[in-house]
């Protein structure tokens, strides 16, 4: 599970480079990105542009992800991809997360 | 036709299209990008492909980490695409369904961020998403069927 980390401001940007968050992939997702967000950042924004597929373990994931965070934190979701976003949609999940259709302005370069 | 991926067999005739994995996440994995790159279900329209990848990968996973928690097996999926959509057959032998029945399925309410839930969203997912449900046991085989609309496409 590749994922590339850039500081922009407050904001840490993350991006998924891989094609899918899946039931084989999600524990070293999990663990990868609890290290990458240590630092305390104020907010996280996780680019899913790349990822096409995202199963329920998957899902399980970025749930755990954003609980680890802590109250005083946000994850944020970005590029869901069509089959991503129903997912999200269809377990309500997508109420809970902040998601933008595309990185937040000025944040389009970042990685 | 015949191919290989890995320990994974691979089957598409005019019956449809047969593959036979191993029981673990990474053969899910394979198998299910293998399925999807096959002639019948390369073609199919990008919502129906979504939602019968979302649908395999979610029996699929199940069967890994439930019926062969305790030993070991292979799983083999059928797919037939018809006027009534895709017609899935998943067969395994670990296992049975507790009870003998699937799993209700229902989201876990919640309120706050604290109790979201992090699982249980795969049967929810099935059987949302798919028709014609149907499980049974027979001898030592776990049988799963289930249809999925692919819209006007179907042929």
């Amino acid at each position: 599970m590749e994922l590339v980390a850039e500081q922009r401001g407050e904001i840490l940007v993350v991006r998924a480079m891989q094609d899918r968050i899946d039931a084989a992939g999600a524990i070293q997702f999990k663990d990868k990105m609890r290290e990458l967000t240590q630092a305390n950042n104020p907010r996280v924004v996780l680019d899913m542009s790349k990822v096409a597929f995202l199963d329920s373990s998957g899902l399980g994931a970025v749930v755990a992800v954003m609980k680890a965070l802590g109250p005083e934190r946000k994850l944020e979701l970005s590029g869901l991809t069509a089959t991503v976003q129903k997912v999200f949609r269809l377990t309500r999940m997508d109420s809970v997360f902040i998601i933008h259709d595309q990185l937040p302005d000025g944040m389009r370069n970042a990685v | 036709m015949q191919s290989d991926c890995g320990q994974a067999r691979l089957e598409e005739g005019p019956d449809g299209t047969r593959i036979t994995i191993p029981g673990d996440p990474m053969a899910v994995r394979d198998g299910l990008q293998a399925l999807f790159d096959t002639i019948m279900l390369r073609d199919l329209p990008e919502d129906g492909r979504g939602t019968a990848e979302i649908v395999l990968a979610e029996a699929l996973n199940n069967i890994v980490e439930h019926a062969y928690a305790r030993h070991q097996g292979d799983i083999e999926i059928t797919l037939q695409l018809s006027v009534s959509g895709l017609v899935c057959r998943i067969v395994d032998t670990g296992s049975p369904m507790p009870d003998g029945v699937l799993p209700a399925g229902k989201l876990k309410p919640f309120t706050t961020d604290d109790d979201l839930p992090e699982g249980g969203f795969g049967w929810f997912l099935i059987r949302t998403l798919s028709r014609d449900l149907e499980y049974r046991r027979d001898g030592n085989t776990n049988l799963l069927s289930f249809r999925l609309d692919m819209g006007q496409t179907a042929h």
